[in-house]
């Protein structure tokens, strides 16, 4: 038994099935990443003044990560359009360097989170704040790579106060009043930010298991069924579109603004 | 929509985005005395621009007989 409209287009609808099911998806993923972003502005415009952190994020590599992203919806454009003019050979390569390009975010998305992990704020007992990498911890002291602070805002806007040295720091344990990573417990900031990304990095990782599959055992389609394995490509380049174009909008409001 | 308006519109979306990294970079190097390289980077941010938009044109001439939907 075939499966009805997998190529040609339903009447009712005027698109073969998997495509009204993928924009039907797409519109769910619209709403989940929408309620996320309204609760980004809604945090921040409820932050008090002077108390977002700004700055915090790796810009360079963010615009790396960018740059790949917009580089893998080009790669994965023109491995359709090579299926459109039946050239196989050069699907494989653009379908290559677009699961590539997937592998590389992910790579330079985990060095972030690793970055972050390994940030530490130390609140100490006489009220100074040390700031920076963590380089050692034993049950007698800590020691970071970083800096002393008077007041916790010289820490919130680095796009003002980014020139700083950082000096080896070793602080006695029964100093410390509080320990605490940049991770998504730190504050608000950090906790969107991990959300918003993780979740972004999911749908990159997930995208990338499609598009290794379309790449490799799936690719055999393409000797039976030439037509429906074009429609697969389109259907997995709008989704692999929808997760970049997420990306887009999650760079600048989070680097950058 | 087919694969080929959403790559218009992800590029249009891409294009914003280049101009406006550029203008950003460009006011950091000047608002705040930032190093030479975020000035290049603005320079480069919206030669990158420039670049999609030609791209943009070069994918609509070259997919001129592709279906929006």
């Amino acid at each position: 038994m075939d499966i009805p409209y997998t190529v040609d287009t339903r009447p009712d609808t005027g698109l073969y099935n998997a495509k009204a099911g993928i924009w039907l998806f797409l519109a769910s993923e619209v709403m989940l990443f929408g309620a996320l972003f309204s609760a980004y502005i809604l945090l921040r415009v409820g932050a008090p003044e002077g108390l977002w952190p700004l700055g915090w994020l790796n810009v360079p590599l963010g615009t790396i990560n960018t740059l790949v992203l917009i580089t893998s919806s080009i790669t994965t454009v023109m491995a359709w359009a090579a299926l459109k003019v039946n050239q196989f050979d050069r699907f494989k390569l653009f379908h290559g360097i677009t699961l590539l390009c997937a592998l590389i975010f992910v790579g330079i998305k985990s060095f972030e989170y690793y970055d972050k992990f390994t940030h530490y704020e130390v609140t100490l007992k006489d009220g100074r704040i040390a700031d920076g990498h963590l380089k050692e911890a034993t049950d007698t002291h800590v020691t970071i790579s970083g800096r002393f602070v008077e007041e916790r805002e010289e820490l919130y806007d680095l796009h003002k106060h980014k020139a700083h040295g950082h000096e080896t720091i070793t602080i006695a344990r029964e100093d410390i009043e509080k320990l605490s990573n940049y991770g998504p417990r730190h504050n608000t900031y950090m906790a969107i930010y991990f959300t918003l990304t993780g979740l972004h990095a999911l749908h990159v990782i997930g995208g990338a298991i499609v598009i290794g599959y379309l790449w490799g055992p799936g690719s055999r389609l393409w000797r039976k069924d030439p037509e429906r394995f074009t429609n697969r490509i389109e259907i997995s380049g709008l989704f692999w579109h929808f997760v970049d174009l997420v990306w887009i909008f999650l760079f600048p409001i989070l680097y950058l603004l | 929509m087919s694969l080929k308006a959403f790559h218009l519109v992800f590029i249009i979306a891409s294009i914003v985005l280049a101009f406006g990294f550029g203008a950003w970079l460009l006011r950091q190097c000047f608002a705040f005395d930032g190093p030479v390289i975020e000035l290049a980077g603005g320079i480069a941010s919206i030669v990158a621009g420039i670049g999609l938009i030609v791209y943009e044109r070069y994918f609509l001439k070259k997919t001129r007989n592709v279906s929006y939907l």
